[in-house]
């Protein structure tokens, strides 16, 4: 079939309305077209579906077994409903566990006011969380990785929602990213678990750290605090140009490039 | 003065006191307050003790050591609405952050002990004893209401407030929320 010939449609009805689907299309696509909202967290439009965060789950023809929206094909004369206050519950337990197993303490956040995770707290009305918070000393503290010489990673914060590990992957093409371990050891790792800055397959594109729906990626000097000024690299700029002699900088002390974590 | 005002205290707990700036910030709106209710008990007001018979009470900051737990217990056996009052008081927030340092012993050692240039040193008199834990207020006492933000905005505290004060006036004890909306909810 060529790309110009229309797909065929099939009815569906979703929250009651009635709409033509292309066969094919997902629940979430099609949703989004007719306007229907569904909350969304790991999927993103441009990367492979991953499934992961269970966010947009829906019912399908009063089933109790929920379907991932963004996972799960439209079929004739299926009945979607999107917004049941059994559906609204699961998510606002998703969003809370989310919250309870990492340090996102929205204050002290570099995403602060920029989050996906914190708007979905709001606009799915998480008022407080009902579970044991995860900043019990019982949990590892993950110490921040600052080696990357232009970008942070801070795994506390991390939801693994699998975004940045896509994008490296699928559309920079580099795969520097994994999530390695499982449940709630998992963690993202550069390579085979070296620092980020040692990650010779990383090219420093920083789109990993453009799709992190919160504060585990960032750029580095967007904390207090953070930036770091070279005056002395006039002078070796000047000795240079006087002696007729380029040495490397970072071979001696005061290098520009020296990475502080 | 009549007698059928109602009486509201606000309480300070594990936090900043950022949330009561946010509340003052209510400007000359605490005129209107006033004509409503009374402030029986606050950091802003003169009383020793937590009085009796409270109507609604907000509590800003986490339980952090033996006084807030020991306040949280009474203000919630005496105030008919408690509200957590800031992300503190319902998340724990900056509050909590000790929490990874471990035992209080490490962070004190930590606080006063390593870090000060001059004198280091632990403080024993006066001060109450820290919990092992901060923990948000709702792990102490029952909650009613939660009101996240750090600090909720002033506006946000007046929407919530005006709407407390009409159901409490009106005599419903618990508030229906279902009106609020991502602004009146949103952490940090």
């Amino acid at each position: 079939m060529s790309p110009r010939e229309p797909r065929p449609t099939v009815p569906v009805t979703i929250d009651g309305q009635e709409v033509m689907a292309v066969e094919d299309e997902t629940i979430l696509s099609l949703a989004r077209r007719v306007g229907v909202d569904i909350p969304t967290l790991c999927y993103l439009e441009g990367l492979s579906v991953y499934g992961g965060c269970r966010l947009c789950v829906v019912e399908v023809n009063g089933d109790a077994r929920l379907k991932l929206a963004c996972a799960t094909p439209v079929w004739a004369d299926m009945e979607v409903r999107t917004d049941t206050w059994d559906l609204r519950e699961h998510r606002r337990r998703i969003i809370e566990l989310l919250f309870a197993e990492g340090s996102h303490i929205c204050a002290t956040c570099v995403s602060n006011g920029a989050c996906e995770l914190q708007d979905l707290a709001a606009t799915n009305r998480v008022d407080h969380i009902h579970y044991d918070l995860g900043f019990a000393p019982n949990l590892p503290l993950e110490p921040v990785d600052a080696s990357h010489p232009r970008y942070v990673l801070d795994r506390d914060r991390c939801v693994r929602c699998s975004r940045c590990v896509r994008v490296c992957a699928e559309v920079e093409g580099a795969a520097v990213w994994e999530i390695a371990e499982r449940g709630g050891n998992s963690r993202l790792v550069a390579e085979m678990d070296v620092p980020w800055g040692e990650a010779s397959s990383c090219t420093s594109c920083g789109k990993c750290v453009l799709v992190c729906p919160t504060g585990a990626l960032s750029f580095k000097g967007s904390a207090i605090g953070e930036m770091r000024h070279d005056p002395e690299v006039v002078a070796f700029l000047a000795r240079a140009r006087e002696e007729e002699e380029w040495l490397d900088r970072s071979a001696g002390s005061g290098s520009a490039s020296e990475v502080r974590s | 003065m009549t007698t059928d005002r109602l009486r509201l205290a606000t309480v300070w707990l594990g936090g900043c006191s950022g949330c009561h700036m946010s509340f003052l910030d209510l400007d000359e709106w605490l005129f209107e307050l006033a004509a409503r209710a009374d402030v029986v008990f606050s950091p802003l007001a003169d009383a020793k003790g937590f009085p009796e018979d409270v109507d609604l009470t907000l509590v800003e900051g986490a339980i952090a050591n033996s006084d807030n737990l020991e306040l949280a217990h009474t203000l919630r056996a005496r105030s008919r609405v408690v509200v957590s009052f800031g992300d503190c008081a319902v998340t724990g927030n900056v509050t909590s952050l000790r929490n990874r340092l471990g035992e209080p012993a490490t962070m004190l050692e930590r606080v006063y002990v390593e870090q000060p240039d001059l004198d280091g040193q632990l403080p024993v008199e006066v001060v109450p004893t820290l919990l092992p834990q901060v923990r948000p207020l709702h792990e102490a006492i029952t909650v009613d209401v939660y009101l996240p933000g750090c600090p909720p905005s002033a506006d946000r505290i007046r929407r919530a407030l005006v709407h407390l004060l009409d159901a409490l006036e009106a005599g419903t004890e618990i508030p229906d929320l279902e009106w609020r909306g991502p602004d009146d909810l949103r952490f940090g």
